[in-house]
Formats: structure tokens, sequence, C-alpha cells
């Protein structure tokens, strides 16, 4: 029997109903098309699917849809604000901190709940950050790199 | 080289303002209406006979579409080797045996993925089991299970690579060496697991999206297993989520897909989920190596044997080039007096090895590399020098086989030696290893059997400027892309902005062999500066007759300008003759055409990139932890086309190497492999990754578009072999077998104290 839920998405509050084994990650993709998070695994082991909820990064196959009923979840089709990009996008840009793209939007997803939460993170705890997402084309410190550029100052949000 | 306005600079990736923001849509992420869910049914045995498939119960359950099995196969058997029908051994769904664990027996389509899942434990598949053989060493034997009807032994491929006398020639050395090695198998581990869409119309004609690296293959293979015209099966490759060598044979998800969708002319999805990406996709290739150097005293190589006996899975797959490669790959970087290779891949009862990376040259350089240490340390030679004094050169011909014309080693030993020299004295139980490489810019063999050039590219100038660009060749991730637009604009005088590339479907772009082999810009960019060199010749006919200067001058466009090569004021806008020019043609757009294959260039490439590698570890001798602390990466690839991509490959290949180097394996009982997910399969993480610095040497390829040539996959060579040499350097054990875990450190501290012990008494 589906159940109701409310959510609020990138700001967006959604009513929708779904199974009670729906995971969060697929009431996201499939339910309202947010198809910018991707899912890598069934082990909740590899962050391609983290998003922000309540403020926290979390691997949104790690639960059930139903239990972030009421939150508020930030994904990664939240982070530009219509044509300018967020910082971290930027910098990710300018750093080739991407390669497939297929890891992107749960890096970014840690990196912003991280930068939300520290204004100064240092290597470490920005290594720390990630290291729940696995990212297999870059080796991971040119995402460092882009990160520090931010937590730096080297990007500003566009006004 | 500052003569270039586009390349060598550092750019945005063309696709990345898609893949920062969410909105590439992957295969992955691809509905369309009216789509169905397919699951696929595998054996959980790794040698059996069908006797019987009893689908009757799954076709009855509620959503279930359709249910096929290899009976509604034609039969074909699929490979990549299409030249030699015998290594074409891949029915994917199997009609009357099955091979290994997870080879395909059934595949469904339902209105959701659920339901699909249900009725495979619906399907009844009555098997009778077969003595099974996992070990290649064990399946060469005479009484071994035969694996493929008629194959000997179960030897599948073999390769000899010969020039010189060896034996006559190691009579003749001062030192020998003999050693023998093990790689273990590594998963690719693409975070997008293999997938397919797959939409077969009342048209009769297939279109399928899928994650591939050669959308021309898997066309082409499709076509021939469901009996259809190539030009009637389309290949789309939106963006891929990784492919690293696993995506470029057919697989069961895009032939099931198809299959499926012309039974019912409904779309299908079916999408791996991670456990079947671990076992039933291709792997990287086991090998047990056994390797014979000799040199002179005064650090001279001479001889090198090698003999490789490689567990090649079930299927050939792209294992018989692999085993080449690696043959080839041995004999690299040195200049070797005589060389022998013996190759044998031998069919088991495993999940099939094919190429990963490197494509059987990480296996070569971790033993290569690992003995070359061994014996400069018999012959109290620095590591560094031996290698130096015994590299490839410019113009450097390998016996028979290759011809090295661009070659930077030099300027990469020079680099790597001020490093160490820098690091100066290391702590207690730290140490730096060296590896060195050449690698391949694409593939000369075709195995295929192509009637297609190896690359082709079209350009299309329409009235405002703009350009089209239309291709074959695969971005898996890698930025080909990218540096395909950049070559194109460099050579048509334009900005990158004025390009748009598209290289995602197989009926609308020429046929690309594709992403492998690190192909693309060599062979690819050769194409595509060909066919904007056509497009461009066609404007500076009209603008040498509007300028009509009274000395013939070359012409030249650079920044939207059409001028005298040599009187650059004398110009005239590029945008006017566009419009003039198409305007002459009664209307026509300007189009260039272009193709590469490469000609009288040896066996195996058109040209080689380079590298020495040294890495930093430290060992803690009480538990055998293995830490990495730095990788120095002195890097050769000819003219640097994007100078931000190409560090991405450099870090990107070192870290899949050092993966596969010191924590990636697959342990198996009985073929089962026992750590089918990222939980237990443990890869390189933000924590593990050291400190990278990389530097370019800049060489000029003059097979290379723009002088550029490979930089995909040669830094998966020496990271192996170097942390190896480190970790002896460290605290003087030598591991043999990667990967090089905290146990085997450990066992041979152990082992060697015991034995100082020995000595002592």
């Amino acid at each position: 029997m589906k159940k109701e839920l409310r959510l609020t998405v990138n700001g967006q509050p959604y009513e929708l109903y779904v199974k009670p084994k729906t995971l969060l990650v697929e009431a996201l993709r499939k339910h309202l098309g947010l198809t910018g998070t991707k899912r890598g695994c069934e082990s909740s082991s590899c962050g391609a699917c983290t998003v922000i909820l309540n403020g926290m990064a979390v691997k949104s196959c790690s639960i059930l849809a139903l239990q972030a009923d009421g939150a508020k979840v930030f994904t990664i089709e939240g982070l530009a604000d219509g044509e300018k990009l967020h910082p971290l996008q930027r910098a990710f840009l300018d750093y080739g901190a991407y390669q497939c793209g297929f890891c992107t939007a749960g890096m970014l997803a840690s990196a912003k709940a991280l930068l939300d939460e520290k204004a100064k993170p240092t290597e470490q705890q920005i290594r720390e950050c990630i290291d729940g997402n696995i990212c297999r084309c870059t080796g991971y410190n040119s995402i460092i790199r882009a990160i520090t550029a931010v937590v730096n100052g080297e990007y500003k949000e566009e006004k | 080289m500052s003569e270039y306005s586009v390349i060598g600079k550092p750019v945005h990736r063309v696709d990345g303002p898609a893949k920062v923001t969410g909105s590439a849509k992957y295969t992955f992420d691809i509905e369309l209406p009216n789509m169905l869910y397919g699951k696929i049914l595998r054996s959980p045995y790794p040698h059996a006979t069908i006797l019987n498939i009893n689908t009757t119960k799954a076709k009855k359950l509620v959503g279930v579409k359709a249910v096929v099995t290899g009976k509604d196969t034609l039969g074909v058997k699929n490979g990549v080797w299409r030249r030699f029908p015998e290594l074409c051994d891949e029915e994917i769904l199997c009609r009357t045996k099955v091979r290994y664990i997870g080879d395909p027996v059934a595949a469904v389509a339902a209105i959701d993925e659920d339901i699909a899942e249900e009725a495979l434990d619906l399907i009844d598949v009555e098997y009778e089991m077969l003595p099974a053989v996992f070990d290649p060493l064990e399946a060469m034997k005479e009484d071994a299970p035969q694996i493929h009807e008629g194959v000997e032994r179960n030897i599948n491929v073999t390769r000899r690579i010969e020039w010189g006398d060896v034996s006559e020639d190691f009579k003749k050395c001062d030192f020998i060496r003999e050693e023998q090695f093990y790689s273990t198998p590594q998963a690719h581990l693409c975070m997008e697991t293999h997938g397919a869409v797959a939409d077969f119309g009342y048209d009769g004609k297939l279109t399928v999206w899928t994650s591939t690296q050669s959308s021309y293959y898997i066309q082409a293979l499709l076509a021939g297993m469901l009996g259809m015209r190539e030009g009637d099966v389309r290949v789309i490759k939106p963006p891929s989520g990784g492919a690293f060598g696993s995506k470029f044979e057919l697989d069961s998800a895009q032939f099931c897909a198809a299959l499926l969708s012309q039974k019912l002319r409904q779309p299908v999805k079916i999408i791996l989920n991670r456990e079947e990406e671990f076992t039933a996709t291709k792997r990287k290739t086991p090998m047990n190596y056994y390797v014979k150097v000799g040199a002179k005293k005064d650090g001279t190589l001479v001889a090198k044997e090698v003999r490789v006996i490689t567990e090649g899975g079930a299927y050939t797959a792209m294992g018989a080039t692999a085993l080449y490669l690696t043959g080839f790959y041995s004999s690299l970087p040195y200049q070797w007096h005589s060389y022998r290779y013996d190759g044998y891949r031998v069919y088991t009862n495993t999940a099939p090895a094919s190429a990963l990376r490197g494509f059987g040259a990480p296996q070569a350089y971790f033993a290569g590399e690992s003995i070359i240490d061994m014996i400069a340390e018999d012959m109290k030679m620095d590591p560094l020098e031996i290698r130096r004094k015994n590299a490839v050169t410019p113009h450097y011909e390998v016996p028979g086989q290759a011809y090295i014309q661009s070659c930077g080693l030099s300027g990469c030993y020079d680099a790597v030696e001020k490093y160490v020299k820098e690091r100066g004295k290391l702590p207690a139980n730290r140490g730096i290893g060296i590896g060195n490489y050449g690698f391949m810019s694409g593939g000369i063999f075709n195995w295929f059997n192509t009637p297609y050039a190896f690359s082709a590219a079209m350009v299309k100038i329409n009235i405002d400027g703009k350009v089209d660009l239309f291709t074959g060749a695969c971005d898996t991730g890698q930025g080909s892309d990218t540096a395909l637009s950049m070559i194109c604009a460099e050579e048509l005088g334009v900005h990158l902005d004025d390009i748009r590339i598209h290289a995602e479907d197989s009926n609308i772009g020429p046929a690309d062999l594709g992403a492998w082999g690190s192909r693309q810009t060599l062979m690819s960019g050769n194409a595509v500066k060909m066919a904007a060199a056509d497009a461009k010749r066609q404007l500076t006919e009209f603008a040498y007759a509007k300028l009509s200067p009274n000395v013939v001058y070359d012409m030249d466009i650079k920044d939207h300008w059409i001028y005298l090569a040599d009187r650059p004021e004398r110009r005239v806008s590029y945008f006017d003759i566009v419009k003039e020019a198409i305007r002459a043609k009664e209307g026509q757009v300007i189009i260039g055409r272009g193709h590469y294959t490469p000609h009288r260039k040896g066996m195996v490439s058109p040209a080689w990139g380079f590298g020495v590698q040294a890495v930093e570890v430290e060992v803690d001798p009480e538990t055998g932890k293995l830490k990495l602390i730095e990788i120095f990466t002195a890097h050769d690839c000819g003219q640097v086309i994007n100078p931000v991509a190409v560090l991405g490959q450099v870090e990107g290949a070192t870290m899949m190497a050092a993966g596969g180097a010191f924590c990636e394996d697959q342990p198996s009982d009985n073929g089962k492999i026992l750590n089918p997910s990222i939980a237990d399969y443990k890869v390189i993480r933000s924590l593990d990754m050291p400190k990278t610095v990389s530097i370019e040497v800049e060489t000029y390829e003059p097979e290379g578009p723009f002088g550029a040539k490979e930089t995909g996959e040669g830094l998966t060579s020496p990271t192996g072999g170097a942390i190896a040499n480190a970790v002896y350097n460290a605290v003087g054990v030598r591991i043999k077998d990667l990967p090089i875990t905290p146990e085997k450190i450990f066992r041979a501290l152990k082992e060697k104290k015991q034995q100082k012990g020995k000595k002592g008494k």
C-alpha cells in the first residue's frame, strides 16, 4: 500500500505517494524526476546518491523515502541559481574535478554539507568529507584542489 | 609551442556545465514512454549443461511481458575478434552450456523492476553439473575439463614475439635474474554500471542508448547477433559513467534489452546491478608471469625472456589483444638486443578477463619494473641509471614491431632524478621506488575486420560561422569531446565555443573504432584535423580570390580572421567569407571530411607516450600496513591539448594502478567471486590517495595532431612496480604478487627476521 510523503526538495514542497520500501534515492529520481542524483551500488558504499538531508550529507539509498517525511532535502539540481553556478560548481569546472561525472552530484553534496557547517575546513577534513564518495576517474586530488579553492575564497557567490 | 590559440590552453570541458549541474542524462537516467524493465537470470554454476529451461510460471506472473532464453536467439556467437571466427565464442544467452558463475541463461521484461526480479525466481533451469576448472595451470593439463568444444587443453590463444637469439645472449651476460610474478584480477568499477535502453520500432529499426566505448562496435555486433543490417541498428551513447576497458564489447544488458524489445516492439531498459557488474562483466586479466633478464657488467641490458599464462575466464573477449600487448609491453621501454615472449591465454570457468585500462601493460610493467630493480641491485647500479642507460630513444625501432618517433624519456629521467634528490634522506621505514613505461597511442591491428577507416570525422560550417563536428569517437569521461573540439577549433581558426560536437550517434557521425588503446586524441584527432583542414581550404580559396595577392602566399585562419600567412595584416573576416562562400556554392553548407588509418607504422601503434614515476611509501614494520606518501610523475604525451584533462588522466590512471597494486582484488572460491559489492571490494578513496605532483615533458610527435599522443592509459603502467620497489627500499622485502597487502608485507618481514635469526646462529 502506498503512503503519503511530504518533502521539501530544493525549497519546493512536494506531496507524493510511495511504497513503504521505496528508498529516498528512488523517490527523488523516479517520482520527482530529479535524476542528477545517481546510484552506483546497493550497499550504501559508493556515495553517488549523496544528498543533503536536514543539513547533513546522507546517502539517499541508505534511508527509506518515508523516513524523510517532513524533511528538507537538497540535491544537485538546487545548487545553481538559474544560470549562476555555485562557487563549488565553478571550481569543479576550473580544476577538472570530474570526468565521467557520475559521482559529481554526490561529491558536490558532500562538499556543500561540509562548507555549510565549517567555513575553513582543513585539507584532512575535506578528504574525510568525501571519503565516502568513490570517484573512479580523477584520483580525488583535483576535487580536493577545487574544494580548497572555494575554502580559500577564490570563488565568491555570484550576485 | 605558444603559437597555438586553443591547443595547450586549460579549458572547461564541453560537457562540464551539464555534469556539474546534474543535468547530463546518462543511460541510467533514460525513461521512455511505454518502457519496460528487464532483468537477467544468470548461472549459479561455473560449468554445467543446460538440460531444460521452463519459463511457464514466470510468463504467467502479472506484469511480465516476455521471457527469452538462448532458444530465442539466432545462436550467433559474438566476439570483437571478428577476423578470427574461432575467437568469437560468446552466445551471451547460453543455449546449451554455461561456463562461469554469471553466464546469462534467460532475460525477462516486465512493467517494473520488482516484477522482473520476481519473475527470475520463477524460471526453472535444469542443469547437469560438469567438472569445472579455475586455475589456468590446471586447465592446461591434458585431463582437464574441456570448456569450449575442440579447444585442446583449453588454450584459447597463444602469442610469440621474438627477435635476436635470447639463449645465445644469456650465455654472454654477466648478470642474470629469473623471477616469477603474479597479478590478480581487478574490476573496472565504473560508477555507472553496464546498461542499455533498447527501442525496436514497428519500422523494424532498432535504437539503443547505451554507456559504451564504441558506438560502432555495438552497432555492428548487435546487428550480427540479431540478423539485422548495421544501418538499421542505431546506437546512441549518452554521457557515460566510466568505462576503463569494460564497455566496448557487446554486453548482456545491451543484447538482452535489444532482443526483448525486438520481440515486444516496446522500449526495454536493463541496468546491471553492482553484483552483476562485479561477477558478470569482464575484468582485468590475472597473470602468472615468468621472466628472465640478462645484463652486462657495464650496465647494458641484453636479453629478456618472458612466459605468461593468463587466466582467460570463460570467453575470449578482448583478451587476445591483451595477451599480445602484454608481450609487447614486456619489452618496453628498453633496448633489448634479444627478446622472446610466449603468452598463453587459457580458458577457465571464471569471469572472462579482458581489457582494463592499460590493456595488458600494468601486469607486464609490474614484473618488468620490479626485476629491473632486482638486477640493478645485483649489479650495484642505481635504479634510475640502469633505466636511463637502456631506455629507448627517439627514432628507435623495436625490432620488427614498432617505430618510435618522439620519446621524452630523457627529460623525464632528469625530472625524476631532481625530484628524488630534493626529497633528501627519508625517515625510517620510508622508501621511494621508480618505474617507467611507454604506451601506445591507439592500436594498428584490425581484428574487428572493419572496412572503415579507423577514425573519421566531418566538419560542417553553418552560415553564421558556427561549426558542427561529427565523429564516432567516444567520450567516456576522459575528455575526448573537448580535445577533439579543441583540435577542430585550432585547425579552423575559430574559437572553442564555435564548435558543437556530435559524437554520440552511430548513424549521424562517421564510424570510429572508439575509445580503447588510448586512440582518440591521435587517431580521431587526426581525422578531425583533416576534416577541419578540408573545410578550411574551401574558405581560403574564396579568401584568396578576394585578397588577390600578387605573389603566392599560404593562407591561414586564426581568431576568426583569414589572412596571408606571411602578411597577417592582409586579412578578411572569417564570418564574411563563410557567408560568401556558401552563397557562391549555390547555398550548400561547407562540409569538410577527414579520416585516419595508420600506414606503415609497424605492428602495434603509430606513436608512443612515455613517463617515469617515483612513488614514496611508508611501511609500518609491526603490522605491514602500507601508506602511499607521494607520487611524482614526469610525463610525455607530446603536445598537451587540454592541460586540465591531461593532469586528470595522469592522476586518475595512477590511482587506478595504485589501487590494483595495493588493495584491489577478487578472491574467489570454486569460481565464485567472494567480494561482489563495493562494501567488500576495496578501492582507493580520498584518504588513501597520496599527494601527487606531475610535470609534462613536452615533445612533438610527427604522427599526432599538433604533435599530440596518448595520455589516457599510460600511467596505469609504472605504478605497480614503483610501489613494489618502494616497499623494498623502505623495509627490504620484495613482494612479487599483487596486491601488496599488509598481510603479505607482514609475512615477508617475519620471514626475513627468521632468516636473519638463523644466520645469526
